[in-house]
């Protein structure tokens, strides 16, 4: 009894992690704030889910397949973030005129064109 | 002990809907990627919640297929967008560092 009350709390945390990284999907100004706020929840997110789903699970095999679609989603999650974020720079997209950093305003300070691609 | 697998479900059927609205209106095609990433990785959650909401533990082998796709997917696109700039000049945009110039 315990053990699913505690499952259900780690399945609610983690449903709110993922609600609220979809609200940073669509509320944050830039590509990389969008980025930046659901690389950082979706991992914890899978963690909290699958552990709760794990605490119920009756076989070891069930078990198994959980951990092993944790421990691909917790290896592939940041890789796939880092090779988004990689891609984009590399590309060209710069920050949002609103957000940005101040080594980038030194570095581009004549081409006030060149942050077409973020804003919109 | 049902409600709360409904209440999950329904929860990440939230994010996943507005993961589509950015991958819809996103303005750059990284913004379509990062959508479609984030929908792979609800849907894996979701198809893992609903096979111990049915009671059938197969399903757990769909979710881990799902989600080698959805790495290999985002992986290819990200491929095809650097190397190939199909999509990413749609916007005019004439900012590309010498580094990946060589790129054809």
């Amino acid at each position: 009894m315990i053990i699913e009350t505690i499952s259900f709390v780690l399945i609610g945390i983690g449903c709110a992690l993922g609600v609220i990284g979809a609200i940073g999907i669509i509320t944050l100004p830039d590509t990389y704030a969008r980025l930046h706020a659901v690389g950082v929840t979706d991992t914890l997110c899978t963690f909290l889910i699958l552990f709760g789903l794990g605490l119920q699970a009756d076989s070891y095999t069930a078990v198994a397949k959980l951990i092993l679609i944790f421990m691909f989603l917790a290896f592939t999650s940041p890789a796939s973030s880092y090779a988004l974020a990689n891609s984009a720079w590399r590309w060209g997209l710069r920050h949002n005129q609103k957000i940005h950093i101040q080594t980038i305003e030194r570095e581009t300070p004549s081409r006030s064109n060149s942050t077409q691609g973020a804003d919109q | 002990m049902t409600i709360y697998f409904l209440v999950a479900g329904l929860a990440i059927l939230i994010a996943m809907a507005l993961g589509v609205c950015r991958a819809l209106l996103g303005p750059s095609v990284f913004d379509r990627i990062l959508a479609v990433n984030m929908f792979g990785t609800k849907a894996v959650l979701l198809i893992a919640l609903y096979a111990f909401y049915s009671g059938r533990h197969d399903l757990l082998d769909i979710s881990l297929l799902y989600s080698l796709l959805n790495f290999v997917g985002v992986i290819a696109a990200l491929r095809l967008v650097e190397r190939g700039k199909f999509f990413a000049n749609d916007e005019g945009q004439d900012v590309v560092n010498s580094e990946s110039s060589h790129d054809n």
